[in-house]
C-alpha cells in the first residue's frame, strides 16, 4: 500500500518517530512553560537535567539493581531534589534581578553538569534495556507498534493531561495561576509563595527527570542526550507560545509529528523544520500560537 | 539589565583614551614576548566579543545566536580566499558582508519578540544556521574548509608571514573597536541606551524602537561576522566548531567575566577565556566544567565583571 508514492509502513514508522519525540518535547516544553509561569526565567539547564534523569535510572540499574519502575519514581525525585537545592541556594537569588540572570546561570549549570558526566562517562552512549513487559510488538494491522513505544506516548499524553488538569482544573493550580499574576497579593492571603515557587521549579524538573527515564531505552543514556533537544524544545516554545499549558502540550506533539512527516517526504530538513516553523511563526503571529503578548 | 551595567554615556573622555592607548600599545609590543597566533585569536574573540556587547551591553539584547555570525563569515571568507581565489582583504570583505545579509533575515525576525524569547529565537536560528552548514556542500561538512590560501594583501604584503598577518588582524581589531566605539557615542547609541533603559518611554518619545534594535542587531552581527572571516585567514580553517551553540556561549561569558556594557571589558574577557582554554586545552571536559563554574560565580557574585569593577571603583567608565 502506498499513501503519496510513499510506502505506507515507512511513511507509519516516521510518524511514529514524530510521535514519540513530540511526546518528548512535550514533556519537557510543558516543564519549561511552568516554571517559566511562575519563576519567569528560562531554565537552560533543563536538557541536563532530562539528562541526569536518564542517568539515575541508568546508574540505579546497574549500580543498585533498582529496574525501571522504581527509576519512574525515584529519578524525579531525586532530579527534583537537586532542583529544591539549585532554586533555594542560586535561583531565589535572582528574582528582583533582570530574568536574563536566570537564564545565564542555568546555562552555566547545564555546562558544569553535561561536563561532569562527560568526564565520568565519555561522550558515547551506553544503552538501557527496555523493561521485560514491553519487549516485543503490537500488530496493528497496517503497521508494527513496538510495545515500548506506545507505552511512552501513552505516559506523555497522560501526564502532560493530568499537568494540565491540576493547574487548570484544581484548587492547587488556582494558586499557581494566581501567583503568576500577583505574587505579593497572593502571599498576602496567608499562601508561602516562595515555597510555592520551589516546589514549582522541583515539579518542572522532575517533569524532565521523568522524560529521560522514558528516553533512555529509546535513545542511549549520553551525557549530551539533552543538548541539542533543548535548543528544539525552546523553539516548540516560541511556536506554541509560553502563557498556555495546552498550547506547550499540542505544539510539543505537533512538531514532533512534523518532524516525522518531513522525514519521510523531504528529509533534508528534518533538522531544520521546528526552526522553520518557528520563523513563520514569528513572521505571522509574534507571540506565538498560543500566546499572548504581553 | 538595566542596574547591573556601567554605562559610557558621556562622550570621548580622557580615561577611555588612555586605556585606549594602552591596549594599542599592548597589542604593538606584546608580540615580543607572547606567541603572535595566541594574540591573534585573542584578537579575532575580543572582536567578536565586543560585536556581541554593542547587543547586550548597549541595547539590552541578549543573543544567544551569534555563533552564526562568526561561523558563517568564516565559512564565506574561507571559500572566496580557497575556491575563488580572491585576496585576503575582499576575502575577508565577503565573510563580512555574509553576516550582515545573515544578520538582516534573522534580525527582522528576531527583534519581533523581547528579553527571553529574543535569546530563544537568535539561539534556534543559529542552531538551524547550523543544520545548512552541516548539510551545504561548500562548507565541507565534518571536516571543513581546511587549507585556506592567506594570500597577498593588496597583491603585496604576503600575510602568510607571521607579522604581516599580525599587522592585518590588528589593524582589522582596532577598526572593528573604534567602529564600535564611535556608535556608542553616536545620537543612535544614547537612543539604544535609552531603549535598553526603558523601552515604553523611548516608544512614548517617538522613536521606533524596532528600527533601532534592528540596526543595532545587522551592526553588532556585521562585525561579529568580521571577526570570524578574520578568523578563518588567521587559522587557514573554517569548521562547525564556529557555527555551534557552545560557541554562542563562550562569545556570552568572555562578555560577561571581562564586563557587560564596559568598552573594555569584552576585551579583556576575551584574553582570559581564549588564556584559559589555551593552559587548559589537555584537561579535556574540565574546560566546560570551569566555565560553567565561571557563569555561576559571575551570576551570582560579579555581574560587573572585571572592567565593569575597575570602573566601578575608579568611578570612571571604561
Amino acid at each position: 500500500m502506498e499513501i503519496f508514492g510513499i510506502p505506507s509502513q515507512a511513511l507509519f514508522g516516521q510518524l511514529l518517530i514524530g510521535l514519540i519525540n513530540g511526546s518528548f518535547y512535550a514533556l519537557l516544553s510543558l516543564g519549561l512553560a511552568v516554571i517559566f509561569g511562575l519563576l519567569n526565567i528560562i531554565n537552560f539547564s533543563h536538557g541536563a537535567q532530562y539528562m541526569l534523569g536518564a542517568f539515575v535510572a541508568y546508574l540505579a540499574l546497574n549500580k543498585l539493581g533498582l529496574n525501571y519502575w522504581y527509576a519512574l519514581v525515584f529519578a524525579p525525585v531525586v532530579v527534583g531534589a537537586t532542583g529544591v537545592i539549585i532554586e533555594r541556594t542560586m535561583l531565589q537569588r535572582l528574582y528582583k534581578l533582570d530574568h536574563l540572570y536566570g537564564l545565564l546561570l542555568t546555562f552555566g549549570l547545564a555546562l558544569v553538569i553535561q561536563g561532569l558526566f562527560r568526564n565520568e562517562f565519555g561522550a558515547s552512549g551506553s544503552p538501557y534495556p527496555v523493561p521485560e513487559v514491553f519487549q516485543g510488538v503490537f500488530n496493528l494491522g497496517f503497521m508494527f507498534l513496538p510495545k515500548y513505544r506506545a507505552w511512552v506516548i501513552v505516559v506523555s499524553v497522560v501526564v502532560c493531561f493530568s499537568t494540565w488538569f491540576v493547574i487548570e482544573r484544581t484548587k492547587l493550580g488556582a494558586y499557581l495561576r494566581a501567583a503568576t499574576e500577583n505574587p505579593s497579593l497572593v502571599q498576602a492571603f496567608g499562601i508561602n509563595v516562595p515555597r510555592m515557587i520551589t516546589l514549582t521549579y522541583a515539579f518542572g524538573v522532575g517533569l524532565a527527570a521523568l522524560a529521560g527515564v522514558m528516553a533512555a531505552p529509546i535513545y542511549q543514556v549520553s551525557p549530551m542526550m539533552g543538548a541539542d533537544i533543548i535548543i528544539v524544545v525552546f523553539a516548540v516554545v516560541v511556536v506554541g507560545g509560553m502563557g498556555s499549558i495546552m498550547g506547550a502540550i499540542l505544539t510539543g506533539f505537533g512538531l514532533g509529528l512534523l518532524e516525522g512527516l518531513t522525514k519521510v517526504f523531504y528529509p533534508e530538513a528534518s533538522n531544520t523544520v521546528v526552526f522553520v516553523v518557528m520563523a513563520v511563526v514569528l513572521l505571522i503571529k509574534p507571540s506565538g500560537l498560543f500566546g499572548t503578548q504581553k | 539589565m538595566s542596574n547591573e551595567i556601567t554605562t559610557t554615556s558621556n562622550p570621548v573622555n580622557r580615561t577611555q583614551l588612555m586605556a585606549f592607548g594602552v591596549m594599542v600599545l599592548f597589542f604593538v609590543i606584546a608580540p615580543l614576548w607572547v606567541y603572535p597566533v595566541f594574540l591573534m585569536k585573542v584578537m579575532c574573540f575580543a572582536l567578536f566579543a565586543c560585536a556581541f556587547n554593542l547587543l547586550i551591553g548597549f541595547g539590552g539584547l541578549l543573543s544567544f545566536g551569534h555563533a552564526m555570525f562568526l561561523g558563517m563569515a568564516g565559512y564565506v571568507s574561507a571559500h572566496a580566499a580557497k575556491v575563488w581565489g580572491v585576496s585576503p582583504e575582499l576575502a575577508v570583505l565577503c565573510g563580512t558582508l555574509s553576516a550582515t545579509l545573515l544578520a538582516v533575515v534573522t534580525g527582522l525576525l528576531a527583534i519581533r519578540r523581547q528579553g527571553i524569547y529574543f535569546a530563544m529565537i537568535t539561539l534556534a536560528l543559529s542552531q538551524m544556521v547550523f543544520f545548512m552548514c552541516l548539510q551545504m556542500p561548500f562548507t565541507g561538512g565534518e571536516d571543513g574548509i581546511q587549507a585556506v590560501p592567506q594570500g597577498l594583501l593588496f597583491g603585496t604584503v604576503d600575510l602568510s608571514v607571521s607579522m604581516n598577518m599580525y599587522m592585518f588582524v590588528l589593524a582589522i581589531f582596532l577598526f572593528g573597536f573604534v567602529a564600535i566605539w564611535r556608535i556608542v557615542h553616536s545620537p543612535f547609541g544614547q537612543v539604544l541606551k535609552a531603549i535598553r533603559e526603558n523601552q515604553d518611554r523611548a516608544i512614548s518619545l517617538g522613536y521606533d524602537v524596532d528600527h533601532y534594535k534592528f540596526l543595532a542587531f545587522v551592526l553588532s552581527g556585521t562585525l561579529a561576522g568580521m571577526a570570524g572571516a578574520t578568523k578563518a585567514l588567521v587559522f587557514q580553517l573554517a569548521s562547525l566548531t564556529d557555527v555551534h551553540w557552545s560557541m554562542s556561549g563562550e562569545v556570552v561569558l568572555m562578555t560577561l567575566v571581562g564586563g557587560m556594557g564596559t568598552l573594555f571589558g569584552p576585551v579583556f574577557g576575551a584574553a582570559v577565556i581564549v588564556a584559559m582554554q589555551n593552559y587548559l586545552a589537555q584537561m579535556g571536559a574540565w574546560v566546560t566544567i570551569i566555565q560553567g563554574v565561571i557563569f555561576v560565580l559571575c551570576v551570582m557574585a560579579f555581574r560587573r565583571g572585571i572592567i565593569g569593577e575597575l570602573a566601578n571603583w575608579l568611578r570612571k567608565s571604561l
